[in-house]
This record gives structure tokens, sequence and C-alpha cells, in this order.
């Protein structure tokens, strides 16, 4: 079988030069060895007929139409396995991103775009109420007071000023398992650390990344920044 | 931060490193005595932690804890694993997105990676990792748990509640309880 054969004077890799733009050095996206380092240690090689060399070529060569709508782009996981292995560390998870942010906002996947909207609305990708995640916390740990003798003056402060220490919380817990959050607290309380979750912008994930939105993510990190300043924390403890 | 530009006054820790460094410190009193069946435990690498992050350092202060908490003998190593370590699929939005049967593809070789190892339990620091893994155990039928980091450093200090052991199978579901009620 004879594939047929791709006119290359014919294509302008406006893709490949956006995104060059967009990085230092260019992201080395002419420095392709096209030795398939990258796609050998990539989980995704082989979906859709893809993989990260192939995607890469293609990006190189301006097969813009075919980059910009396969849907591979959200089966690759942009782990950056690949960009690690690569002798020229050329950057394939950006372009993967940016291919996801050239996607019409409403096609992209659903699931994304709506924990992506939730955090930005409500502060978790669940898209609980602020009301309701102040009330899980507050609930849960009177439970354990009351019920597990020795943690009677456990705490789990909300917007809590001055304490030095500042925690996410990844949205899944309060929303399904409420108890999963108590070891955390009581190892915290044994290290002796004083800290706060904040009640909004409290989430621990950020699909806004994923969703490859470029201005909801920003909108997450900043808030979540300033109101970790303006708590008074020194540290952000990243819990995952 | 970098990326937007965000003027801040704080700086981002992993709960990872405070939790070596708090071992370390005597502050949580962890051992391995609980694991008299030395029940074998391996841990994921999370890309978002470990490659993209802070590097393999973090992955040697994870894998601390964890020896600390399960006893050196009974923690196996993935192949690859710290920063080489393959992603398990469940991040990305994979999760979120619609492509369930290409995820489960994607995760087929972490699903070879960790029956290889021969552990009974997967240990996850990141959420993503801890849904996606477990759903391979599901679906590959791999007969294995996957488990949070909190809930084994409990368990080892002997506070872990019996309404904490979610993720925990029959056979830890009872080990080094807490004193029961007054």
């Amino acid at each position: 079988m004879t594939a047929e054969a791709i006119h290359l004077e014919e294509q302008v890799a406006r893709f490949k030069e956006r995104v060059q733009g967009l990085l230092p050095d260019g992201g080395n996206l002419d420095m392709c060895l096209t030795c398939g380092t990258c796609s050998g240690g990539c989980p995704a090689s082989g979906l859709e007929g893809m993989d990260p060399r192939k995607f890469l070529r293609m990006v190189a060569l301006g097969l813009d139409e075919e980059v910009l709508s396969t849907p591979w782009v959200w089966m690759c996981t942009q782990c950056e396995r690949c960009m690690h292995a690569c002798p020229m560390k050329i950057n394939i998870p950006r372009l993967v991103y940016e291919a996801r942010s050239n996607w019409p906002r409403d096609q992209r996947p659903r699931g994304i775009r709506e924990s992506c909207d939730f955090h930005v609305q409500r502060g978790g990708a669940m898209g609980i109420p602020k009301e309701d995640w102040i009330f899980v916390v507050e609930d849960v740990l009177e439970e354990v007071r009351q019920n597990q003798p020795g943690w009677e003056k456990l705490q789990a402060p909300i917007d809590k000023k001055g304490t030095g220490y500042y925690l996410n919380q990844n949205s899944r817990e309060p929303v399904t398992e409420p108890e999963e959050m108590v070891p955390l607290w009581k190892i915290l309380h044994l290290a002796g650390v004083d800290w706060t979750y904040s009640s909004e912008m409290w989430g621990g994930e950020n699909y806004c990344m994923f969703l490859g939105d470029d201005d909801a993510w920003a909108k997450i990190v900043a808030t979540q920044s300033r109101i970790i300043d303006d708590l008074g924390c020194h540290t952000f403890i990243e819990t995952e | 931060m970098q990326k937007f530009n965000i003027p801040h006054n704080w700086e981002l820790r992993s709960i990872i490193e405070f939790y070596a460094k708090w071992i370390r410190e005597g502050k949580l009193k962890v051992n391995s005595d609980w694991n008299v069946e030395n029940i074998k435990f391996t841990v994921q690498d999370p890309c978002k932690l470990v490659r993209q992050s802070l590097g393999d350092w973090i992955a040697e202060e994870l894998r601390f804890v964890v020896k600390a908490v399960v006893g050196e003998e009974n923690f196996v190593d993935m192949v690859p694993n710290k920063s080489n370590n393959y992603c398990c699929g469940g991040g990305g939005g994979f999760l979120q997105n619609p492509y369930v049967e290409q995820r489960l593809a994607f995760g087929k070789i972490k699903f070879d990676q960790i029956m290889e190892t021969g552990a009974r339990y997967v240990i996850a620091p990141c959420h993503n990792c801890h849904s996606q893994i477990m759903e391979l155990a599901e679906h590959y039928g791999g007969g294995f748990k996957v488990t949070h980091l909190w809930t084994l450093i409990c368990l080892s200090l002997g506070i872990l509640d019996e309404n904490e052991r979610l993720y925990l199978g029959d056979d830890l579901k009872e080990c080094n309880l807490p004193a029961k009620k007054r």
C-alpha cells in the first residue's frame, strides 16, 4: 500500500511557528532527531494511530488541520515522559497544550470544562457551594472530637489568619468521602503545625490547566495566591 | 506562578517533604511493627510532583516515608521509577473526558508494572493516580488495593479510626486500631 505523498511546498507550518514564538529557544521544535525515544516511553503511543514522534513530525511538516483536530491530544496526559527522555528536550507536551487550547471551548471534553468552570465559580472542581464546604469540615471535625478519645482538641480551621501554613484540599473528599480528610488533620496536629484552609478557591486540583484555558487557569492561581497572602501564610503546602 | 507572572509572598512546598521532615524530627513516631504479615507495598510517582516539578529528590523522600511506615523489606519499587516512571493515565483530564477505553489501554503499562512488583497495595499520593489505578485493578483484575499515604502514616501511629479505612482491604481493617470509645 502506498500512501499519497505530502507536498511540503504547499504547507506552511503555522501552528509550529506560533508555538515556537511562545517558548524559550522555540521549544527546540526543529531539533528532532526522529529517534523515537519519546514514543518508546509513552503510554499513549498507538492510541488514535498517533504517538509523540508522529505528532511532532506532523506539526513540523505543517499538517495543521490533522494536528489541530485529532482527539489524541485529549489522550496524552501531558505527563512529560517524552520530553524527559528526549535527547533534544523537545517540548512536545506544550504542543499538546496549545493544540487543546486551539479547540473551540465548547467542543473540548465536557467533563474537564465543567470541572474548570466549577472551580472558577465555586473554588473546587466538584462544584459544592462554599457553605457546604465549610459545613462538611466543621461537621466531620465535631464528630471526631466527640467520638474519638484523645482528639478533643483536633483542629481544621478555615480562613484563620496568621497561621503560617496554608493547605489546599482535593475536592473529592468533602464531597464523597469526608472522613478521609481526618488522617491528614491528625498528622498536622501531631506535628504541631498551625495551619488553615480557605473558604474560597480551596480546591487542590486545577482542571482549567488540562482544559487548555489559560485565562481561567490564571484566575484560579491568582485568586488563591491573593487569599494566601491575605491570610498571612508563608508556606502553601500542596497536599498531593 | 511563573507562567502567569503573579507576585506572591509565600512558597510552595509538598506535603511529602513535610512528612519526611516530621518523621526525622521525631514528631511522627512511625514504625512498621504493625506489618507483621510483611504485606508488600509499592508507590506511584505522580508525574506532576516528581518529573514535572520537584524531581527525584522528592521521589526519594516519598520512599523514605513509605519505608519508615511499611518496613524497608516490604517496599517493592516499580521499574522504571521516579522521574522515569510511567504516567498512570489518570491525569491531564483523562478521567474527566469520554475516552474511557483509550484511558484503560493507556493504563495497561502501569497495571503490568504494578503486577510485576507483586505488591498487595499501591500507595498513590495523587487523587488522579488513585482513581485511575483503582479502576485499572478492577478492569484488568489485579487484586491489589490503592491507598493514600496519610492512611498508612496514621495506621502506623495507631491513630487510624475504623471509619477512616475506606481504601484498606480486609487484611488491614482491624490492624492497629486506636483504643475504643470510653
